[in-house]
């Protein structure tokens, strides 16, 4: 059985799914973390399936820019968290509501 | 030439915004002699044109900047001086110099007295611009700024309470201003319309323009503009009905009742008239209706004067009745008679509020002639000068009022209007009568203010040496008649009368100069030796209605001021509070409503954000998924 494109973008909204549930199911801000990059990754998986389809390696680069500005923004991002936890000694969504009207 | 004419104009505009600069410090002497020789500048300046123009006889324009230009309206901002103009400007700035060096003294205690000179002015500026305006819309803007000058001058010591109409007729300065203000915005209205006729008819708002295309108007629409113009002129020169502003604005300080009443402001209503000859020489109908009114005021203010106790107030109504005499000689048809009249009055009556200012500085601001009395020996000099502006006035020969209303009358008679030619004729003896009355309770008689506690003084030299060349006008200027006839007609249609007159100018100097000494006589027997107070004369209908104005300014209160408030009361209460703040406080209401309910979505909790970013990001995706379907 051979792997074709459609299984690699069903398997690339399968993640995104999964991804966009944690974003709104989960409390923890470090699992939304991990959320978000799985969406991030779903789009890899995506643009690489169809770069190689399309014979086209703009793609593979966009998959490996985003590659690279995901590992930043986790860098930026456990920064945030670290500080967040520091000062509230938490990281659940309810308990982190400052800016409300 | 053109640069004469571009320092007459700025001299004053400078002269104001320099005093400007300083309105809100205290009193610096300086501002004073300089506005001064600012204002003196711009006479010397006239009088070069004045010169200029009766050696060449050539008509000095100037430019300055295209002012509006929109489609094919061009409307240039232009001066021009021609005979008329040139009499006017050496008239006012004449007057205006003088004014400016005498309220120098006059206001030497005040301590707004740099914002005084700034006002002042600006005052002979917004005239200037009247009268040397090429084009109706120059003469507007010069006539809204006159009106605004004497608001302010005449508010200028806003700060006095308002009190009853028993205690003080006009009630305060501030509320003169109002009324001088809106009673000119009244008239204003008629001006605005006439030029608008103009412009609508012409298509050129510029005097020549106009001149030129009367002929090819029809004749209803001249009697419009005539009509609408005239409106314009009675309210700036307070003619019945608006005259009532004029007698309240002696709230004022006195210098400026001498500049409103002789070069800067009711002139101009004159000058108008004057100005539009070519328009109402077609219009005889409309010439005669002016006459007859201004007729009906001469005889009408001077009746007011014969009572009242008020010094400012008697001088007021004269300048009232005296401009009565400018509109009857204007109206029928003798435009530089009119001219000369307003020249000849402007001398005089500047001298004369120049002296009740002496006077009540001397009784320390009281007012009520019957308080006065036997001042010839304290102020010699003042009372030299009322005395002669009061001779001037009453047409005595050989001051200069006698041959301008003389003149005046003799064209009455000459028109045939018998009818006006006698009522000018009494009215010159009530004129006399009323002046002497004056000075006679000012001057002569038993000494009243002790009473008061008051020490009587002369005015300083300076000041009196500012009103001796008004009073030397107002004894020579008659004698010019010859010299301003041959001139003035160069420009305005001369006015020759008949055979028939002519033969009975003796009749008419006799005549004229009888009633006035009777008048003079009158008021000699009756107050030269003292106050007699008769209780049965004061009570009297007569004389209360007269002491009153007519119950003019009540019956306006009553007519139209008191309901105007009511009908304002209604507006504000009902419909500016019912519908136009209702309907903007809906306004705000909705959208703090609206504001509070939606305020709920932002709770603080990412959680709850991130739902719906992806719910919104679902429905546009479910959006273009079904676009791309249905297509």
């Amino acid at each position: 059985m051979s792997v074709g494109l459609s299984e690699y973008l069903i398997l690339a909204v399968i993640l995104f799914v999964i991804g966009l549930t944690g974003v709104i199911r989960r409390k923890n801000l470090l699992m939304l973390f991990f959320a978000t990059e799985i969406m991030l990754n779903a789009a890899n998986v995506a643009l690489a399936a169809l770069s190689s389809y399309m014979g086209d390696l703009t793609g593979q680069m966009f998959a490996l820019f985003i590659i690279a500005i995901a590992a930043s923004e986790v860098a930026v991002g456990l920064g945030l968290l670290i500080l967040v936890y520091k000062k509230y000694g938490t990281l659940d969504l309810d308990d982190l509501n400052l800016l409300k009207g | 030439m053109q640069s004469y004419l571009y320092i007459a104009l700025f001299a004053p505009l400078v002269s104001s915004l320099f005093a400007a600069i300083f309105a809100q410090q205290k009193k610096i002497q300086l501002v004073g002699i300089i506005t001064s020789i600012l204002i003196a500048l711009s006479f010397f300046a006239s009088v070069e044109l004045l010169v200029y123009l009766m050696q060449t006889n050539k008509i000095v324009h100037a430019t300055l900047f295209d002012w509006i230009v929109i489609g094919d309206m061009n409307v240039k901002f232009g001066f021009t001086v021609d005979h008329v103009t040139a009499v006017m400007m050496v008239v006012v700035t004449l007057v205006s110099a003088l004014v400016h060096i005498y309220s120098n003294y006059y206001m030497e205690h005040d301590k707004s007295f740099n914002r005084f000179f700034s006002y002042l002015s600006a005052f002979v500026f917004s005239m200037l611009v009247l009268v040397m305006s090429d084009s109706f819309l120059g003469l507007f803007i010069g006539w809204e700024g006159v009106g605004v000058c004497s608001w302010l001058l005449i508010g200028f010591w806003y700060y006095k309470k308002d009190e009853t109409r028993d205690v003080n007729p006009s009630i305060s300065p501030s509320w003169a201003a109002n009324e001088a203000f809106i009673m000119n915005r009244i008239a204003d209205l008629g001006l605005l319309i006439g030029i608008f006729l103009i412009f609508w008819n012409v298509g050129s708002l510029k005097y020549n323009d106009f001149f030129a295309a009367i002929p090819n108007l029809n004749h209803g629409l001249l009697v419009a503009i005539g009509i609408a113009l005239f409106i314009g002129a009675m309210g700036k020169s307070a003619q019945f009905p608006l005259h009532t502003w004029l007698a309240d604005a002696m709230e004022g300080p006195t210098p400026v009742s001498a500049l409103i009443h002789a070069a800067t402001m009711v002139t101009a209503g004159v000058y108008l008239v004057i100005r539009a000859n070519p328009l109402y020489s077609q219009i005889p109908g409309v010439g005669y209706f002016i006459a007859v009114l201004g007729t009906f005021v001469a005889i009408f203010a001077a009746s007011m004067a014969l009572v009242n106790r008020d010094l400012k107030r008697v001088i007021a109504y004269s300048t009232l009745s005296q401009l009565g005499y400018m509109f009857a000689a204007a109206g029928l048809g003798a435009y530089w008679v009119a001219l000369f009249h307003l020249a000849a009055h402007a001398f005089f009556k500047a001298l004369l509020f120049l002296s009740a200012g002496n006077v009540m500085h001397a009784m320390h601001d009281e007012l009520d002639m019957f308080k006065m009395g036997g001042l010839k020996k304290y102020m010699a000099k003042t009372y030299l000068m009322m005395g002669i502006a009061s001779l001037a006035l009453s047409g005595i020969y050989p001051f200069a009022g006698f041959f301008s209303k003389d003149t005046i009358l003799e064209v009455a008679f000459n028109e045939e209007t018998y009818g006006i030619w006698f009522v000018l004729w009494f009215t010159a003896g009530l004129t006399a009568f009323y002046s002497f009355r004056q000075v006679f309770l000012v001057f002569h008689g038993d000494e009243r203010f002790h009473e008061l506690g008051i020490h009587p003084h002369e005015a300083k030299p300076y000041a009196l040496w500012a009103m001796a060349p008004l009073a030397v006008l107002a004894v020579i200027a008659g004698f010019f008649k010859e010299e301003f006839v041959e001139f003035i007609t160069k420009f305005l249609p001369p006015y020759e009368m008949s055979e028939h007159t002519e033969h009975l100018v003796w009749f008419f100097i006799i005549v004229t100069m009888g009633i006035a000494l009777t008048g003079i006589f009158i008021a000699y027997k009756k107050y030269a030796n003292g106050l007699r107070r008769d209780p049965k004369v004061e009570n009297s209908f007569l004389y209360k209605l007269l002491f009153n104005q007519y119950y003019i300014p009540i019956f306006y209160e009553k007519a139209f001021a008191k309901p105007y408030k009511e009908l304002s009361d209604i507006a504000w209460k009902e419909i500016d509070q019912e519908i136009v703040d209702a309907t903007v406080d809906g306004i705000a209401k909705a959208v703090e409503v609206t504001g509070d309910v939606s305020r709920r979505a932002q709770n603080g909790n990412l959680s709850t954000y991130l739902k719906w970013m992806a719910f919104g990001l679902i429905f546009i995706s479910l959006i273009a998924l079904i676009s791309v379907v249905v297509k």
